[in-house]
């Protein structure tokens, strides 16, 4: 069996392209995970609200941009207004009624979806239509815009993290909620902003995705699995981990689709998280502590 | 008092019984049916109470072993002939239960959330393998079959009436309640109970908790199962959707709205969802899960012990 070089290059291209969109929602999930302990079911729901955002957005201002930042503000303060009425009256109980509550949610807003803009996918158009030959494939440059401006998204909320006021105010409630508030940080509302944070960058992600397939209510459901994956995979809560691990199984799975049909690819990221639970429980992008 | 209790217990549990074998008799065929329907997700969600009330872990898996109760029925209606149903019952438990060991395996070694998602993408590989194997499991399409007959084949074998499959279904969900009530109460049980309360002091008294849990998965993948044969055998078609996770979100949801823990409470669950279906269907059409998911969320934060929750340490003393 020859081995098929160039098929292998352009599903490098697009494990990149598909690893970079995952990564952006699994940053968020794992963010959520990580300060405020809340499994958020909801999330590829998020995804999908700002898909259809972005479908109206573009439809009466033809502007992408416009698009994308419209459906990231809007769904993030939805984020926040859920996290205010649901999540907050749950804080100091079982952390497994969260999973409950954003499962309910999750409900909700995808039928409401399906009520509000009916079963038949929507198309996003492309805003760059260029392409590039690739092999023998006229490749489109949107694809690599998406995984630049992914990059873009991430790079600029871990500047923020790392040098923000606010952002040092969400990694000290990380690291330690009680000495947080000790502090005078307003736990329940970094909270709250967290939450609307990883509903924003979802909602964004919903809306790069957006032009690479249709639009429709159910397509939250194959990436929220996708994103629980990568986040156990990469380490619950940890950010740099999630990445690697979006990239990491979405070139699997892109590799693996070189063989068998797509939806049989997603085994391959099933097999990794069993394989990774059994023997690096705590993830495998994480360092091994001394 | 104890004497007394058992008494209450017992003559409630002969009325309910009485009232549930009356019913078919009386209610108009549709709602037969339906009472039907409502006792097999019951079966299914209090399975799932095995987990989620007792042991403490929330299973967001059990469609793999409802949907593979339904498969393994399907397979010994369509493989085997004559068609049998001690044989169909057999195939269904069989085949959930080895899908229950497997995922008990892994699973148990996590806690939390850890096992939710765990169980919940053991559940979605048995739903892509039966998706995209379509030459055996028909994929998207499902598989059609036919009931068999009741009784001994070969010597004496009666046709399912809607009525008899009602008893028929009623007698095995009481059948494994009494059961999984008694499972409960034995010294496993209470073992099951003390991982819930406290899982690092059971560890240090003694017991293996790892045992007790993947046992614990087991039971309530089989009676998961056995609703999926219950299921099968009354509908007579299986199809992908039953393996997808939103029916075990859906039991999740039975039991938190008919209260954890209390083994009934489970199924008053799932007839509450049930007929709250049938009333907003009317108003909302296929929209029913809009309010529904809000009183769902609703009843999580203000009724978290949910319907059946004030009756909990009576109906498990």
């Amino acid at each position: 069996m020859t081995i098929p070089w160039d098929l292998i290059a352009i599903q490098t291209v697009n494990g990149i392209v598909t690893g970079m969109i995952l990564a952006l929602v699994a940053s968020g999930l794992t963010l959520i995970f990580g300060i405020l302990d809340v499994v958020n079911f909801a999330h590829g729901e998020l995804f999908m609200l700002g898909a259809y955002i972005g479908v109206l957005v573009l439809a009466t201002t033809g502007s992408f941009s416009l698009a994308l930042v419209a459906a990231t503000i809007i769904v993030a303060l939805l984020g926040a207004a859920l996290q205010i009425v649901t999540l907050r009256p749950l804080v100091g109980r079982d952390p497994l009624t969260t999973i409950l509550a954003t499962f309910g949610i999750s409900l909700v807003l995808q039928n409401y979806a399906l009520w509000q803009f009916g079963p038949v996918a929507r198309k996003i158009q492309e805003p760059i239509t260029g392409h590039f030959t690739l092999f023998y494939l006229d490749y489109p440059w949107y694809r690599v815009m998406i995984a630049l401006l992914s990059a873009a998204i991430i790079g600029g909320f871990w500047l923020f993290l790392k040098y923000g006021k606010y952002g040092i105010w969400i990694r000290a409630t990380t690291q330690d909620r009680v000495m947080a508030e000790a502090m005078g940080i307003p736990v329940p509302w970094v909270h709250t902003a967290v939450f609307a944070i990883g509903a924003g960058m979802a909602a964004a992600s919903g809306v790069l995705f957006g032009p690479l397939a249709g639009v429709d209510h159910a397509m939250g459901l194959a990436w929220v699995l996708k994103a629980f994956i990568v986040v156990v995979v990469g380490g619950m809560g940890n950010l740099g981990g999630s990445i690697a691990a979006a990239i990491f199984i979405s070139l699997l799975e892109a590799y693996a689709s070189i063989w068998v049909s797509p939806s049989q690819a997603v085994i391959v990221s099933f097999v990794v998280l069993i394989l990774t639970l059994l023997f690096r429980p705590t993830g495998l992008f994480v360092p091994i502590s001394k | 008092m104890t004497r007394h209790h058992s008494t209450v217990f017992w003559s409630g549990f002969a009325l309910i019984l009485a009232l549930l074998i009356a019913a078919p008799l009386i209610l108009p065929p549709f709602w037969g049916r339906f009472l039907t329907e409502i006792l097999i997700w019951g079966l299914l969600a209090m399975s799932s109470d095995i987990l989620i009330g007792y042991t403490g872990m929330v299973s967001f898996g059990h469609s793999a072993f409802f949907g593979l109760g339904i498969y393994g029925t399907a397979a010994a209606l369509l493989l085997v002939d004559p068609p049998n149903l001690f044989l169909a019952i057999l195939f269904g438990l069989v085949a959930s239960g080895l899908v229950a060991a497997v995922v008990a395996y892994f699973s148990t070694r996590l806690q939390d959330i850890y096992f939710a998602i765990t169980t919940l993408i053991f559940s979605q590989i048995f739903y892509v393998v039966i998706f995209t194997w379509t030459s055996v499991t028909g994929g998207e399409n499902g598989l059609a079959f036919t009931r068999p007959g009741l009784g001994i084949p070969g010597l004496y074998v009666v046709r399912f009436t809607p009525e008899m499959m009602h008893w028929f279904v009623l007698a095995v969900v009481a059948g494994s309640y009494l059961l999984l009530r008694r499972i409960t109460q034995s010294p496993f049980g209470t073992v099951l109970q003390s991982i819930r309360e406290n899982e690092a002091r059971t560890r240090a008294i003694g017991y293996h908790v790892e045992h007790y849990k993947v046992v614990s998965v087991m039971i309530s993948g089989l009676f998961a199962g056995l609703a999926g044969v219950l299921y099968a055998l009354q509908n007579q078609f299986a199809a992908p959707d039953f393996v997808f996770f939103l029916v075990s979100g859906e039991t999740v949801i039975f039991n938190v709205m008919g209260g954890i823990g209390t083994l009934v409470g489970p199924i008053v669950g799932a007839g509450f969802v049930l007929l709250l279906r049938e009333a907003l269907s009317r108003f909302f059409t296929e929209y029913y899960l809009i309010p529904v998911g809000i009183i769902f969320i609703a009843m999580v934060i203000f009724l978290p012990q949910g319907l059946l929750g004030f009756m909990r340490r009576w109906l498990n003393r």
